[in-house]
């Protein structure tokens, strides 16, 4: 049973939240540059790590916000909450942000606003 | 299904004549046993030690694991054979399942495989010559508003056109069949109807693992138990044997069958699946006399029942809400499955809860599991079964030693390959799985 401190209303019981599954999963912008084998990583596979997981969470049963949180599926340690759109604080928490096989996705690289500015500089040649 | 005879019209009832499971188990060996105070029984299987090097080895010494080779030396003659388990034999998922078995599955791709496991199931106890008590004591899966019911006629007729037996009780009809049930109409979620299917039931799990060993052990295949795997060594794209708790073991084909641990085993490849590693809970009571003699699940208020041969009431739920490794799930999801059995069953209101455990399932995007080739040769997956594969166990054995043995699935197992994630063709059975296993 989890004791989960949302970021606006403090600690509550795991039973107040809905669990969203893996974080930073960003939608592929130039979606159509990319192969079906590209987008399912962004559609279907999701990370399952046996240790710290990066995952989103929101305070169904409260304030109804969503916000980000690195906890361990072994121990269920919560190391840290962080808001949405940011990236983990903690070391352990950056670590397993950079570990992730989704950094070196097509997918990801495809979210970035770089690839579509590349685009206009093309159109603009 | 466009072919007049659906797949799942293969084996009838087991298949019979297969090799495996000496010294024959019966009345006659058990009076013989009586006469000499029980002291002749051998054991059912060796304690294999791992040799260097194997035709083919397994990972993940549960139900799906064991039958596969089994299946590998009696059907397709390879013997050299090791399954390789990180604890004991079927004491993951296997042996915390609660043993609903069923196939009135939605799409055809399901009725094809479940439909061929529970035809196995129905021969098992003398194919393998282990009784795995298969009782065929019907599964009745309960509707509580008009829309669900409409939805359940719409399934039963899918099934029905699939030759899989199913069938529409009203509520009086459940009554008759299930007496302790209440169905008056004022509850919160009043039962308005069911589904039956007469021919599934439950099994004992523990036997099934253990039938499945000493068959295949009886044909030569190494049961090593307490030896996990640690990497999977490559040369290339090609597998060419395992690292291992106990050392380095050369092979050239690796089946994974390791239920929640999948994304662990797969990432030593550098292979990604779509699974989630979700704790899946069950519970049972004290023993009393019995009360109920079927499988009732109800999916809109999350819970399922029956009662074991020891008189156990038998209960469990759908999975909790994250990912976790943990083996033990939290309290909310009993309490919740808790309060749906007693409304539904006020009799179980004073029984006491004796043991209450969780198993980690891999549960999959479109709840159909993933029988499949990957992108390294020799490496093969067999995982996703999520909450609902123990039903399963001797169809999922029987077309992964196929797929294993000659390198491409047959009819059955080709819908569940990987590369459904990236064509779209998926089988979503969240309907006939999201609670109800
Ligand atoms: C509480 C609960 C209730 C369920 N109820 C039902 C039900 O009513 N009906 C139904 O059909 N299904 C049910 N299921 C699902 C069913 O139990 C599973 O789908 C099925 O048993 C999976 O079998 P398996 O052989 O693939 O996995 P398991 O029996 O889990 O075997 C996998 C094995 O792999 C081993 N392993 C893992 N990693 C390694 C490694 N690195 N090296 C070596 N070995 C490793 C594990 O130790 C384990 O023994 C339930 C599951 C749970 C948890
Ligand atoms: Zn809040």
């Amino acid at each position: 049973m989890l004791l989960i401190t949302c970021p606006y209303c403090g600690p509550r019981d795991e039973s107040e939240f809905s669990c969203g599954g893996e974080a930073h999963i960003a939608r592929p912008l130039a979606e159509s540059s990319l192969t079906d084998a590209e987008f399912a990583d962004y559609l279907f596979l999701r990370d399952n790590p046996k240790g710290l997981f990066l995952e989103r969470w929101r305070h169904a049963a409260g304030c109804r916000r969503w916000f980000n949180m690195a906890r361990d599926t072994v121990t269920h340690e919560i190391v840290e909450i962080y808001p949405m759109g940011s990236g983990p604080a903690s070391k352990a928490g950056k670590a397993a942000h950079a570990a992730s096989w989704r950094r070196d996705t097509a997918a990801e690289a495809a979210s970035k606003p770089a690839h579509k500015s590349r685009a206009k500089k093309d159109k603009v040649s | 299904m466009a072919s007049e005879k659906p797949d799942h019209e293969g084996p009838d009832r087991g298949l019979s004549g297969l090799p495996g499971g000496k010294p024959k188990y019966s009345a006659f060996a058990l009076a013989r046993q009586a006469m000499q105070y029980h002291q002749g029984w051998q054991r059912a299987w060796r304690d294999a030690q791992p040799r260097d090097e194997y035709d083919a080895v397994i990972i993940g010494g549960g139900g799906h694991g064991l039958a596969t080779a089994y299946y590998l030396a009696a059907v397709h003659g390879i013997n050299r054979v090791a399954v390789v388990e990180k604890g004991w034999l079927g004491g993951g998922n296997t042996g915390r399942n609660t043993t609903i078995i069923r196939s009135n599955y939605l799409w055809d791709e399901s009725a094809a495989i479940y439909e061929h496991a529970l035809k196995l199931w129905e021969g098992m106890s003398q194919d393998l010559n282990f009784n795995v008590m298969f009782s065929q004591r019907g599964v009745l899966t309960i509707a509580h508003s008009e829309h669900e019911l409409r939805e359940m006629s719409r399934r039963v007729h899918a099934i029905r056109m699939n030759g899989i037996d199913s069938e529409i009780l009203g509520p009086d009809e459940i009554r008759k069949f299930v007496p302790i049930i209440n169905i008056d109409q004022t509850i919160r979620y009043p039962v308005m109807g069911g589904f039956l299917q007469k021919r599934g039931g439950t099994a004992r799990h523990d036997a099934v693992a253990w039938g499945y060993a000493r068959a295949a052990d009886d044909l030569g295949v190494d049961i090593i138990q307490n030896c996990e795997v640690t990497g999977l060594r490559r040369n290339g794209r090609r597998i060419v044997g395992i690292e291992t708790s106990r050392g380095f073991i050369k092979t050239r084909k690796v089946g994974c069958v390791v239920a929640g641990h999948s994304s662990v085993v797969a990432a030593m490849a550098d292979i990604r699946l779509p699974v989630a590693s979700r704790p899946l809970q069950a519970l049972v009571s004290e023993p009393i006399k019995p009360i109920l003699d079927t499988v009732i699940m109800s999916n809109a208020v999350h819970m399922y029942v029956s009662q074991s041969d020891k008189g156990e009431m038998v209960l469990g739920a759908g999975v909790d809400k994250y990912n976790s490794y943990a083996q033990r799930g939290s309290f909310p999801v009993p309490e919740h499955m808790i309060s749906a059995a007693v409304e539904l069953f006020p009799v179980l209101s004073r029984l006491r809860m004796l043991r209450h455990w969780g198993g980690i399932v891999d549960t999959c995007p479109d709840a159909s599991p993933i029988i499949s080739k990957t992108d390294v040769e020799g490496l093969y997956f067999n995982c996703g079964w999520g909450t609902g594969g123990f039903k399963a166990t001797p169809g999922s054995g029987y077309v992964f030693a196929d797929l294993i043995a000659n390198d491409r699935p047959n009819s059955i197992a080709a819908p569940y390959a990987l590369d459904r994630f990236q064509t779209g063709l998926l089988i979503d059975e969240h309907g006939a799985a999201g609670v109800a296993h």
